[in-house]
């Protein structure tokens, strides 16, 4: 069996794994290989054919393949290798993968890792939906996968479960290919998804959102042939006396994403609860040496742009490990979620470098402040008129000001 | 008459292919008619998929005689098919004097049965089997095995084609006459003609019973519903582990089961249904097996739930009666030629290869049965899994085919080979579920969500498959409604 030896491997050529490639070779790293298990470069991006990506980095608004290919030209323009249709089927601590395509099932030794595998999608199954197992049950992205790259119809009357971006943006897709989108059901109070989207997609169609509200019951023996939906109170049980029965042959399903560890968790990488991605400290390395983690696999982002910027740094933070620039000392700093945050990325710092935390809020507030602070001491703090669980906040903070913290707690200030 | 046959075996569960490919032993003509597109589509494929040991039913019965010698008969017959078995044993839990005592009972009861190697365990030597399995004594039954029971009939059917038995799938049974000594059935708009009808419908059995005039018989469906556990939790559980008999408690109580391909199983409840095609999943009983599952298992996260289905029972009492009655299995001399199986519900997986020698020996009375010299009970090709190979043979296997580079399902590692072999084995796949069933595409944690796209690419270029043609499990069952709007570059 074939054994190859490489300086940096990135998993996965999404829009994370492209920008960490070109930021490891303009940070003058010649030997990177990217692995992708899809005939082309892009990801999901390659599906995403609606317009709004870039905003940030490009100042217009592009569509998914556009972005996509940006960086894409740029990979290709700089000359790195990639290996495309292969698929990493296992990883372990020591940065041996196995690989399979094609050509062949060969191993690859790897002095750095960037683990960039995006996510997938919560599925019926996850969320346990009861009912009867029909046709015309799909997740969103699937959906909008044989739409939009397949030229197939999946069907004509829609109802879609769950308001994440995926969702949003096939209900205003179906709408345009001539399927009635019935309405978008949300347990939560708040929608999942960015408020744009809700605009653009939603109410630009008149299709209604119904928050408090989900799916119950599937019915159809062969194929749907509609759901039972209710309200729920704020204990997320259903009101039995709200229970309707919505007519639908096609269910969508945007009920969430789940980064996809299966090849980290095989590699020993600790994952956290909040997150559903590594534990990574202000390098982006994982408790594995050598195995870094960016994007979607790292924690759901809502913006491409991020996901880029991100993946942009880790590129660079593979480089300066594999240079052998001796990482931060041992003592790291914990950073702590507290009132009113969900998650804070990284979770350690070192504390002698320039870091920006994510994070994401608990619930909807107006007119608060993130505030980072060291046992009492201010560290950072950014206003906000709008905090909403669906849009990452990020929060720059100073080297200067963390130098001799011990803890950072990170909290919503009203 | 183009389509006449010594035998027609009606039902292509794992009953009714484990006798069809019996009789493809001999030289006899035999065809097997089944409603559904496909085999293994009511209870073979809907069932905790446990090779019992035989412990649990009163010597003298059909259900304690049959399951022993099936258990006893399942090695050799999985080793000719290459389908994958693993007597993994069963720990029977006491929680108090009480139920030790049951245990005893148990104990005594599976050993006049003749089920081997039973022996009552103390903590210490639990604990060795199972860590952490809680209770003060086990009855530990070493020849309970698992088996994934859709591969298991889909290899019976696949074998018993290639020694001459027709299968005629998606001909549903609708009327039944017998003529002389000939029995004439219409089945899918065919016309049918046996001499030995075999009725091994299921579900179904009491109303083909009905056809001929027989109305000795109901069904009573009982549903049992099941939550699937992800693969991650492999590991937890080396063994069976089942509460032991408790006063009052008809089934075995909901209860973990491994199976062959590392999920865990959470169930079955028991409710008696209707509609004998009831299988929906419901909100009550999905919570109950939820809680019931974190108890069972403290490492259980609500990640861990990837799918949830459900299988009926053909019970022969009504649940004001509950309990079981033993199977029928009979040559009936009222309606000479006819063999009739009723309410082979559980240990008919079990059981089924001893099933199908009782009812070859029924046959033998009403035909003869010469011994056909080029039958051949091995299957052939790669029948095992990609993902169940080495480095080095997944290395080899890749350079000689490489389909089997290409991985379509990224969950359960399923190559486009095996997609490819589901479609283009003897009796091939023709729904989605086809697919699923033969290769295990799509029954991984997502689900499909990442393969199925690429199972519809694999099906529209090498089979000019077009969006029309894609249904789940039957004909009522489209995946899709066509193409978005025509596309000329379509084949």
């Amino acid at each position: 069996m074939q054994t190859i030896e490489r300086d940096l491997v990135i998993i996965g050529g999404g829009p994370a794994g492209l920008a960490a490639a070109v930021s490891a070779r303009k940070n003058g790293l010649d030997d990177i290989l990217l692995i992708e298990r899809d005939r082309i470069l892009g990801g999901i991006l390659n599906q995403c054919i609606h317009d709004g990506f870039g905003l940030h980095t490009f100042k217009q608004a592009l569509t998914g393949p556009e972005y996509a290919q940006r960086f894409i030209d740029e990979f290709t323009a700089l000359g790195i290798d990639a290996l495309l249709d292969t698929i990493v089927l296992s990883l372990d601590n020591n940065r041996t993968l196995t690989v399979s395509s094609k050509k062949g099932f060969i191993r690859i030794r790897a002095r750095a890792i960037i683990l960039a595998m995006g996510c997938r999608e919560r599925t019926a199954g996850a969320i346990s939906l009861p009912g009867t197992r029909p046709s015309g049950v799909y997740t969103a992205g699937a959906a909008q996968n044989f739409v939009n790259l397949q030229n197939i119809m999946i069907g004509k009357h829609v109802v879609i479960l769950g308001s994440g971006d995926i969702g949003l943006i096939m209900a205003r897709r179906m709408t345009l290919e001539g399927a009635k989108v019935e309405a978008v059901f949300e347990l939560l109070p708040t929608p999942s998804g960015l408020a744009r989207n809700v605009r653009q997609c939603l109410d630009d169609y008149g299709i209604p959102l119904f928050l408090s509200t989900s799916v119950f019951e599937l019915h159809g023996k062969d194929r749907l042939t509609g759901v039972t939906v209710a309200r729920v109170d704020d204990r997320f049980q259903m009101i039995p006396e709200t229970r309707r029965l919505v007519p639908c042959d096609t269910l969508l399903l945007s009920v969430g994403l789940i980064p996809e560890n299966e090849l980290s968790l095989s590699a020993g990488v600790r994952l956290e609860p909040a997150t559903s991605g590594a534990s990574v400290d202000d390098r982006f390395m994982t408790n594995v040496p050598g195995v870094f983690s960016c994007g979607n696999v790292l924690h759901v982002h809502d913006l491409v742009d991020h996901v880029s910027e991100e993946a942009g740094l880790v590129g660079w933070c593979a480089v300066r490990y594999l240079e052998g620039e001796p990482s931060p000392e041992k003592a790291f700093i914990p950073v702590v979620p507290k009132a009113d945050i969900r998650y804070v990325l990284p979770q350690t710092i070192s504390g002698k470098e320039d870091v920006t935390i994510s994070l994401r809020v608990t619930r909807p507030m107006r007119n608060a402040a993130v505030l980072v602070t060291d046992q009492g001491r201010k560290v950072a703090r950014k206003k906000l008129v709008r905090l909403h669980p669906a849009e990452m906040i990020r929060i720059k903070v100073k080297a200067k000001d963390i130098e001799t913290a011990e803890k950072l707690e990170v909290s919503v200030q009203c | 008459m183009e389509n006449h046959y010594d035998v027609v075996v009606i039902g292509a569960g794992v009953v009714g292919n484990a006798i069809a490919r019996e009789l493809s032993k001999y030289a006899v003509s035999v065809a097997v008619l089944e409603k559904e597109l496909d085999v293994a589509m009511g209870t073979s494929s809907r069932n905790s998929g446990v090779i019992h040991s035989g412990i649990h039913y009163k010597p003298g019965t059909l259900r304690a005689r049959l399951n022993v010698q099936g258990n006893a008969l399942m090695a050799g017959l999985c080793q000719d098919l290459k389908v994958k078995i693993d007597y993994i044993g069963k720990l029977t839990v006491a929680q108090d004097e009480e139920e030790v005592k049951s245990l005893y009972a148990l104990k005594d009861q599976g050993e006049a049965n003749g089920v081997p190697g039973l022996e009552i365990l103390d903590p210490g030597a639990m604990e060795k089997i199972q860590p952490r399995v809680g209770g003060i004594r086990a009855l530990h039954s070493p020849s309970t095995g698992i088996i994934c029971p859709y591969s298991l009939t889909i290899a019976l059917a696949e074998n018993a084609q290639a020694n001459g038995c027709r299968f005629y799938l998606g001909h549903e049974v609708t009327s039944i006459q017998k003529t002389g000594d000939r029995f004439d059935i219409r089945a899918g708009n065919k016309s049918f003609s046996a001499k030995v009808l075999i009725n091994s419908a299921g579900l179904y059995s009491d109303q083909i019973s009905r056809m001929l005039g027989i109305t000795d018989y109901r069904i009573y469906p009982c549903r049992g519903e099941y939550l699937i556990l992800d693969k991650r939790l492999k590991g937890t559980l080396n063994v069976l582990v089942y509460p032991a008999p408790h006063h009052g408690k008809a089934g075995l109580g909901i209860h973990l089961t491994n199976t062959v391909s590392g999920n865990i199983l959470i169930g079955p409840s028991n409710e008696y249904r209707e509609d004998p095609e009831d299988y929906a999943c419901t909100a009550d009983i999905m919570a109950q097996l939820r809680r019931e599952g974190h108890v069972l298992l403290p490492e259980l996260k609500t990640t861990d739930f990837i799918r949830s289905f459900s299988g009926l029972r053909a019970k022969q009492t009504p649940p004001e009666i509950g309990g079981f009655k033993d199977f029928v299995i009979e040559s009936r001399e009222d309606v000479k030629g006819l063999i009739n199986l009723i309410g082979i519900e559980s240990p008919g997986l079990t059981s089924s290869p001893a099933i199908a020698l009782m009812v070859r020996d029924m046959v033998t009375s009403l035909l003869p049965l010469a011994p056909k010299k080029e039958f051949n009970g091995t299957r052939s090709g790669m029948t095992g899994h990609f993902y169940e190979l080495s480095d080095e043979e997944k290395a080899d296997l890749v350079a000689r085919d490489p389909d089997y580079g290409e991985v379509v399902c990224r969950c359960e590692q399923i190559t486009k080979k095996e997609v490819l072999d589901a479609i283009q084995n003897p009796l091939g796949a023709r729904t989605i579920n086809g697919i699923k069933y033969r290769s295990r595409a799509m029954m991984g944690r997502c689900q499909g969500g990442f393969c199925l796209p690429r199972i519809v690419q694999i099906l529209e270029k090498e089979f000019g498959y077009r969006p029309e043609d894609y249904y789940l499990k039957n004909l009522h069952s489209p995946l899709f409604s066509g193409e978005m709007r025509p596309d000329k570059t379509r084949a």
